[in-house]
């Protein structure tokens, strides 16, 4: 399926937010997730499921004042 | 001791984690700052989640508290789920509300400020205002449920100093109780000791000491400034008037003619 991930449109063949993570290898542990604007915490990201077009965002900590 | 949301803290400088020209620079100047607090920031991961969490697990190691922040949103949307989104990612429920109106000046939205902060605070956000110095605003922000108020003395990173110390004054006369801290637009040590001798509570700074010469250098500098603007504070100082006043007594003066 077709993702906007982070922005840009990415093919993978995930169903969840789980699987599209490992797929794209975002391993991190410092990670925070959202799916069109909603958050979705950590532990739920195994059976968040995911539709087509889905706008996923992938944050992790940086520097800021 | 400086205390926020509960917590007390014997430092008032709350460091920027931005622009610093190395990790080791910026680890180098939280340690010579002798803060207690840093801000931090979320961003789009593009490294698999370890670019990121690197740079955390380096902040970790400072033995410091994170306030994060929602800099760069422009919207209650978007502040309400970066602030969310960081709370995931740094388990506190401090968050620095950013919402900026004005591209230029970084001025914030206080409209939308006011509002994302009453969301904030009714989801158990423990909330720190990046407003300007507009008493009204303030009150507002208090109303909405923030318990700590952090105006500008200056647009961000423009180093011009407390622009406006009347209204800083107004603030601190009429917020006795709130702790104020001065979040944007010191520049110099001497900014910093002007608006604690004005009886602010803490000084948040980032770019007057990452973008020095020599970072930890400044940031000891701005310590020492900040200590002695609250001492002075607190042991009262002389206002100043229009005739001079002779400092040597008069009486006993020898009378030669």
């Amino acid at each position: 399926m077709k993702f906007i991930v982070n922005g840009e449109e990415r093919e993978v063949a995930a169903t969840t937010l789980h699987e599209l993570l490992s797929l794209l290898d975002y391993r991190g542990r410092w990670l925070a997730t959202a799916v069109n604007g909603e958050l979705v915490h950590s532990e739920d990201r195994i059976k968040r499921t995911l539709a087509e077009r889905d706008r996923i965002e992938i944050l992790s900590p940086m520097q800021g004042g | 001791m400086l205390s926020l949301y509960g917590t007390e803290f014997a430092s008032r400088l709350l460091l920027g984690t931005a622009r610093y020209p190395s990790p080791a620079a910026l680890a180098e100047a939280v340690r010579k700052s002798r803060t207690e607090i840093v801000t931090v920031s979320l961003r789009r991961e593009t490294a698999g989640g370890r670019s990121g969490g690197a740079f955390f697990e380096m902040i970790q190691e400072l033995g410091v508290s994170v306030l994060p922040n929602t800099a760069g949103c422009h919207s209650i949307s978007e502040a309400v789920l970066t602030a969310k989104m960081a709370r995931e990612v740094f388990r506190t429920d401090w968050i620095k509300l950013e919402v900026i109106g004005h591209h230029d000046t970084l001025q914030p939205d206080v409209f939308a400020l006011i509002e994302a902060a009453r969301i904030l605070s009714g989801e158990g956000f423990q909330v720190f205002p990046y407003t300007t110095d507009d008493l009204v605003v303030a009150e507002k922000l208090l109303e909405a449920g923030c318990r700590v108020l952090m105006p500008w003395c200056a647009p961000i990173g423009s180093a011009m100093g407390p622009v406006n110390q009347s209204a800083l004054r107004a603030l601190r006369a009429n917020f006795p109780e709130i702790p104020l801290i001065v979040d944007a637009g010191i520049g110099r040590p001497s900014h910093a000791a002007v608006v604690m001798e004005l009886g602010f509570d803490a000084v948040l700074l980032n770019t007057a000491v990452a973008a020095a010469g020599d970072p930890a250098a400044m940031a000891h500098a701005f310590a020492l400034a900040i200590e002695a603007g609250r001492q002075a504070f607190r042991a009262g100082m002389l206002e100043p008037r229009d005739m001079a006043v002779p400092s040597t007594p008069i009486i006993g003066k020898a009378v030669f003619q």
